[in-house]
C-alpha cells in the first residue's frame, strides 16, 4: 500500500520501527498531493521544501538515537485560521491575504514540539463563516467523493485533505459545526472538544465563546492521538481549563456494554434527510446489539439553538473583526479621502459578503435598543439549552444524533440562500452553545455513494466516553475504510 | 434666584504595575514609540488577553482606600468603537458589574469638611496615542500605552465649585500615591480627568443641561475649564436660556471651552461581556487581606503628624497632602528633632522652589540628610539664616551637599569678636553721618550700619554678635 494511505498511527508505528523514514512519508504524501490537489483544492498554502526539511530534521533526530515523539515525522496541515509563525495566515480572506504572524498558535506550537511535519495551510470559509468552504476569497474546495459537491465547512479544506489522503491528519476549528459537518460530508472523523480543553491562543477569533480547535483524522484512534497532543491548559488563554487531561488512547475499548445512549427526537425531525435518518437509526440499533441501551429523549430548547447561535456568534464576530481596519496590518484600501473613508473602503473591499452579513447582524443585535431583545435573549436561550443537555446527561452517557441533515450538496446550490446554508448546522450548533464535546464518524453512504456522519455528543470533558463509543462502532463497521478513490 | 453649580468627575488613573493589563509588555513611560508592544497589545489576529493579577489587586486597593464596597463577582466587558489608537476596535472595560461601588472621599472646603461620594471604580485598559505633529496630513500611532491598566473613578455630582473639584482632585491624587497604585503624573498622562458640569436653581425649579469636558490633562486646566463653564452655565440659567447637552473641549491657549461636533460624540459602544475572559471572583479573605495591609492614608497621617510631632493643623495638612513630602519630612525627623523647623523649610523654600520649577515633591534633588545638615549649620552658628537661603538655592540647583558648598565658597559665619570689631571700627569711621544720626536718637541708622558691616563681610558676619558689638562700640 502507498504510504500516504496509512492512518497516522500506522505511519507513526512504521517510522518508529524504522521501516520508513520521515522523508519517505513526506515524499509519498507530496507526490500524492501533486496528483490530486489540482482537482480537490484543499490547500491555500503548500511548502514542500519546508516540509522535506522538517522531515529530514526528524530523520536526523532518529539517526542520533532519539525516540520520535508521538505524531513526530507525520506530514500534516493546519486550517488557515490558526497562526503559523512566518507563514501567511489568511482566514481565506482578502483582508488577511498578506498577513504573516510573528507567532505560532498554541496548538501549532504543540504539534511542532512533537516534530509533526507541517505541509501547509488549508482552505476554509472566509473567517470560518460558512458551511461549504465556498465563501473563501481564494478558491473552492471540492468534495473528494464527488468534485461537483462541497466538502462542507467551514473546515472544508481540513476535511477534504484527510479524505483525499493529502495529509495524515489536519486541524480544524468548530464554532457551530465547522469540524463535524465537513468531516461528515467528507467521510472522515472530526472532533470538537469541550470548550476550554484546547487553547484558542492564535486561532483567529470568529465567535470567542463558541470557537474550539479539534482534529480531523482518518480514524478514531488517530483522533485520540491528536487530541492527546493538543489539549491542556494554556496560560495564554484565560478560558482554557486547568485540570488533568487523560491519555485518550486508553479510552479506545471495543465495548459499549452498559453504555446509556440518549436519542433526542428534535434531531430527527423536519429537514433531516431520510437516508441520513435511517443510517443513524441503524447505527443506534447496532449499539444496542453490542450491549448498549438507548432511549428516545427530548431537548426541547434545541429548536431555538440556531437562532440563538446566529445572534451570539454574529455579535461576537462583529466585535472580533473590528480590528481589521487597515491601520495596523492586512488589507488597506488604495484610495480614500480621510480616516472614516479609509475604514469604510478597507472593510467594504476586504471582506466578502457572508462576513459582512454577519458583522451587520451582530452589530444590530448589540445596538442599544435592540440588545435586550436579541443578544440578551439569545444568552438566556443559551442557558436553557445548556440545562437541557445537563438534564439529559443525568440519565445518559452519550447522545447519538446525525451530524449533518444532508450529505454533501452541490457547489453553488445553497450559496445564494443563507437560511438554507445555515440549516446545514442545525444538528451541530446546540453542542457549541452548550460548550460540549462531540465527534462525527462515518456511518454509511447514501444512494449516491456520499458519506453520512454519525454524531456522538458527550458530557463536558468526557471525550473519553465519546471516543470509546466511536471506537467500538468503528471496530464493528467497515465505513471508515471506505475511500472516495475506490468508488 | 440662588444658583448652585453641580460638578461630577470621571478620573482615569494609570495603575503603576510593571507590566500591562493583558500582556507582559512594560508600562514604562517615555520609551521610543512602539517598543513596548507585542502581538497581544497591538491586537493581532488570534491573540487573547492574559489578565494581570497585580492590576486587579491595585484596583481593589484603590477601591478600599476610597471607602468602596468591593464586588466579590464582577466581569469585564467590551466597549466597541473605531479609532486608530484602539488596536482591537474595542476597549476591555467594565460596564454593569464594576469592581468597586459606593465610596467617598472627604475634602476640606471654605465651609469646613465635606464628603464627596464615589459612584464606582472600574478597571479598563488604556489606548495608544496618535502623533499628529510633523507628518503632514498623516498621523502616526504609538501603541506603547495601549493596554496599560487604568482605573476609572466616577464621582456623584457632589462638588459645588471648581475649587471643591480641585480639592477633590488633590485629595484623590494624594490617596492614590499613598497606596502606591498610581504615579498620578498628569504631565505623563497617568492621571486624566473628565468633567460633568451644570447649574441648577437652589429650589431645583430649573437646571441647565450637563456639559461634558473630556481629557483635561492638568489640574490647572481642569479648574480653569470648570471656572469658565461655571460662569457660562450660571449666566445661561439666570437668563433662562437653557444650554444643550454637549461635549466641549478646553482650549488652553485661548482659555475657552469649545463645543465638539455632535458627530464626534454620538457613540453606541455596544457593550457586551468580554468572552475571552472569565468573570472576576474575589474571595472575602483576599479582600480582607488587602484591606488589612492598606498603608496609612492621608487623613490618618495628618492626625498622626499633629499628635506625634506637635505640628499645627496647617503644617500637617500641607505636609501630608503629598506622600513624597510627608515621607521626606519623616526621614528628616529620624535624624533631627525640631519638627517645626523642618516643616518651615519644607513648606517655605522647598515648595517654593518646586513650584517655581514646575516640579513635584518626588523631584526634590537632594536627600533629607542634606536639608537636616543645612538646618544644623544654622543651629550651631556656622552660617546665618540668610546665607542658609543662598546655600539652599545652590543645593536645589545642583543637589550638592551643603557642607561642601559652605566650604568651597567660604561661607562660614564670622563669630570672632576681634575680626568683627575691626570691621565695625572701619564702618564707624567711614559712615560718620549715620553714626551722628544714631547718637542723635535715630535708631534706624543702626540698621544701615549693620548692613554696611554685612556688606564688608559678604554677609558672613554673625548677625547677633555684630549687633551686640556695634551697639557697644557706638555707645
Ligand atoms: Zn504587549
Amino acid at each position: 500500500m502507498e504510504l500516504y494511505r496509512l492512518t497516522a498511527h500506522e505511519a507513526y508505528e512504521k517510522l518508529k520501527k524504522r521501516e520508513v523514514s520521515a522523508r519517505e512519508l513526506a515524499q509519498s504524501v507530496i507526490k500524492h498531493i501533486e496528483d490530486v490537489e489540482q482537482s480537490i483544492g484543499a490547500y491555500i498554502h503548500l511548502d514542500f521544501d519546508a516540509a522535506l526539511k522538517q522531515a529530514d530534521d526528524v530523520d536526523r533526530h532518529i539517526d542520533e538515537g532519539h525516540e520520535v515523539p508521538l505524531l513526530g515525522g507525520l506530514p500534516i496541515a493546519i486550517k488557515d485560521n490558526m497562526c503559523t509563525e512566518g507563514i501567511a495566515t489568511t482566514c481565506a480572506s482578502r483582508m488577511l491575504a498578506d498577513f504573516v504572524p510573528p507567532y505560532d498558535a498554541t496548538v501549532v506550537r504543540r504539534l511542532k514540539e512533537r516534530q509533526a511535519v507541517v505541509l501547509g495551510k488549508l482552505n476554509m470559509d472566509e473567517f470560518a463563516m460558512g458551511s461549504s468552504t465556498e465563501t473563501s476569497a481564494f478558491k473552492k474546495t471540492k468534495n473528494p467523493w464527488d468534485t461537483d459537491r462541497v466538502p462542507g465547512g467551514s473546515s472544508g479544506g481540513s476535511a477534504a485533505a484527510v479524505a483525499a489522503d493529502e495529509a495524515f491528519f489536519t486541524l480544524g476549528s468548530d464554532t457551530g459545526g465547522s469540524i463535524r459537518q465537513p468531516a461528515s460530508l467528507c467521510g472522515v472523523v472530526g472532533m470538537k472538544p469541550t470548550y476550554g480543553a484546547v487553547s484558542r491562543y492564535g486561532l483567529v477569533a470568529f465567535a470567542s465563546s463558541l470557537d474550539q480547535i479539534g482534529p480531523l483524522t482518518k480514524d478514531v484512534k488517530d483522533c485520540a492521538m491528536v487530541l492527546n497532543a493538543i489539549v491542556g491548559h494554556d496560560p495564554y488563554d484565560a478560558t482554557s481549563v486547568s485540570r488533568s487531561y487523560p491519555d485518550y488512547t486508553s479510552a479506545l475499548i471495543d465495548d459499549v456494554k452498559g453504555i446509556k445512549i440518549g436519542v433526542p427526537k428534535e434531531f430527527f425531525g423536519q429537514g433531516i434527510n431520510e437516508e441520513v435518518k435511517s443510517a443513524v437509526t441503524k447505527a443506534i440499533e447496532l449499539f444496542k446489539e453490542m450491549g448498549a441501551d438507548y432511549e428516545e429523549t427530548s431537548l426541547p430548547y434545541t429548536d431555538h439553538a440556531l437562532s440563538a447561535y446566529y445572534l451570539i456568534a454574529s455579535a461576537e464576530a462583529s466585535s472580533n473583526l473590528g480590528r481589521y481596519d487597515g491601520v495596523k496590518y492586512g488589507y488597506r484600501a488604495a484610495q480614500y479621502d480621510d480616516m472614516i473613508d479609509m475604514y469604510k473602503k478597507t472593510r467594504s473591499e476586504g471582506f466578502g459578503s457572508e462576513v459582512k452579513r454577519r458583522i451587520m447582524l451582530g452589530t444590530y443585535a448589540l445596538s442599544s435598543g435592540y440588545y435586550d431583545a436579541y443578544y440578551l435573549k439569545a444568552l438566556k436561550v443559551r442557558t436553557l439549552i445548556t440545562r437541557d443537555f445537563q438534564r439529559a446527561f443525568e440519565k445518559y452517557d452519550v447522545l447519538v444524533v446525525p451530524t449533518s441533515p444532508t450529505t454533501a450538496f452541490k457547489i453553488g446550490e445553497r450559496l445564494d440562500n443563507p437560511m438554507e446554508m445555515y440549516l446545514s448546522d442545525v444538528c451541530t450548533v446546540p453542542v457549541n452553545i452548550a460548550g460540549l464535546p462531540a465527534i462525527s464518524i462515518p456511518c454509511g453512504l447514501d444512494g449516491r455513494g456520499l458519506p453520512i456522519g454519525l454524531q456522538i455528543i458527550g458530557k463536558a470533558f468526557d471525550e473519553e466516553t465519546i471516543l470509546r463509543v466511536a471506537y467500538a462502532f468503528e471496530s464493528n463497521t467497515p465505513y471508515h475504510n471506505q475511500k472516495p478513490s475506490e468508488r | 434666584m440662588e444658583v448652585q453649580t453641580l460638578i461630577g468627575l470621571e478620573v482615569h488613573a494609570e495603575l503603576a504595575t510593571e507590566s500591562k493589563m493583558f500582556c507582559s509588555c512594560s508600562t514604562e513611560f517615555g520609551a521610543e514609540p512602539n517598543t513596548h508592544c507585542c502581538p497581544i497589545c497591538t491586537g493581532m489576529p488570534g491573540v487573547l488577553p492574559m489578565p494581570n493579577k497585580k492590576a486587579i489587586e491595585y484596583a481593589v486597593k484603590a477601591g478600599l482606600a476610597l471607602n468602596c464596597d468591593i464586588s466579590e463577582f464582577s466581569k469585564m466587558d467590551r466597549k466597541n468603537y473605531y479609532y486608530p489608537d484602539l488596536p482591537k476596535a474595542y476597549q476591555i472595560s467594565q460596564y454593569d458589574l464594576p469592581l468597586c461601588t459606593g465610596g467617598y472621599v472627604d475634602i476640606e472646603t471654605e465651609d469646613g469638611p465635606k464628603r464627596i461620594r464615589i459612584r464606582r471604580v472600574h478597571m479598563e485598559e488604556d489606548a495608544g496615542k496618535l502623533l499628529h505633529e510633523g507628518w503632514g496630513n498623516n498621523s502616526l500611532v504609538d501603541y506603547n500605552r495601549a493596554g496599560v491598566p487604568l482605573i476609572e473613578i466616577v464621582t456623584e455630582p457632589d462638588m459645588n465649585s471648581p475649587a471643591e473639584a480641585g480639592a477633590f482632585l488633590d485629595k484623590l491624587k494624594a490617596i492614590l500615591q499613598y497606596i502606591e497604585v498610581s504615579d498620578c503624573k498628569m504631565e505623563e498622562g497617568s492621571l486624566r480627568c473628565d468633567v460633568n458640569i451644570n447649574a441648577r436653581a437652589d429650589d431645583k425649579s430649573m437646571a441647565t443641561a450637563i456639559t461634558e469636558m473630556k481629557n483635561l490633562n492638568s489640574f490647572k486646566a481642569a479648574v480653569k475649564a470648570m471656572e469658565y463653564e461655571e460662569k457660562r452655565h450660571r449666566e445661561a440659567l439666570l437668563e433662562g436660556d437653557p444650554t444643550v447637552h454637549e461635549t466641549r473641549r478646553w482650549d488652553d491657549a485661548r482659555s475657552v471651552t469649545v463645543a465638539m461636533r455632535s458627530k464626534e460624540e454620538a457613540h453606541d459602544y455596544r457593550y457586551f461581556p468580554e468572552p475571552d475572559l472569565v468573570p472576576i471572583a474575589l474571595d472575602k479573605s483576599y479582600i480582607k487581606s488587602i484591606r488589612e495591609n492598606l498603608p496609612e492614608l492621608p487623613d490618618q497621617r495628618y492626625q498622626r503628624f499633629i499628635s506625634q510631632y506637635g505640628l499645627p493643623q496647617y503644617d500637617a495638612g500641607i505636609l501630608t497632602s503629598s506622600k513624597y513630602l510627608a515621607d521626606y519630612f519623616e526621614q528628616c525627623m529620624t535624624i533631627y528633632d525640631n519638627a517645626k523647623t523642618v516643616s518651615n523649610w519644607l513648606m517655605g523654600d522647598v515648595l517654593r522652589a518646586l513650584n517655581e520649577n514646575g516640579k513635584d515633591p518626588s523631584d526634590i534633588p537632594f536627600p533629607p540628610a542634606y536639608l537636616v545638615d543645612l538646618i544644623k549649620y544654622v543651629d550651631d552658628g556656622t552660617i546665618s539664616i540668610s546665607i542658609a537661603k543662598k546655600v539652599f538655592d545652590e543645593m536645589f540647583a545642583n543637589g550638592t551637599d551643603p557642607g561642601a558648598i559652605i566650604k568651597e565658597q567660604g561661607l562660614v559665619q564670622i563669630s570672632d569678636e576681634g575680626e568683627l570689631l575691626g570691621v565695625i571700627r572701619q564702618v564707624i569711621q567711614e559712615n560718620a553721618p549715620s553714626v551722628a544720626d544714631y547718637k542723635a536718637g535715630k535708631k534706624k541708622a543702626l540698621g544701615y550700619l549693620v548692613g554696611q558691616a554685612m556688606k564688608l563681610t559678604k554677609g558672613k558676619a554673625n548677625p547677633q554678635l555684630l549687633n551686640k558689638l556695634l551697639e557697644r562700640e557706638l555707645n
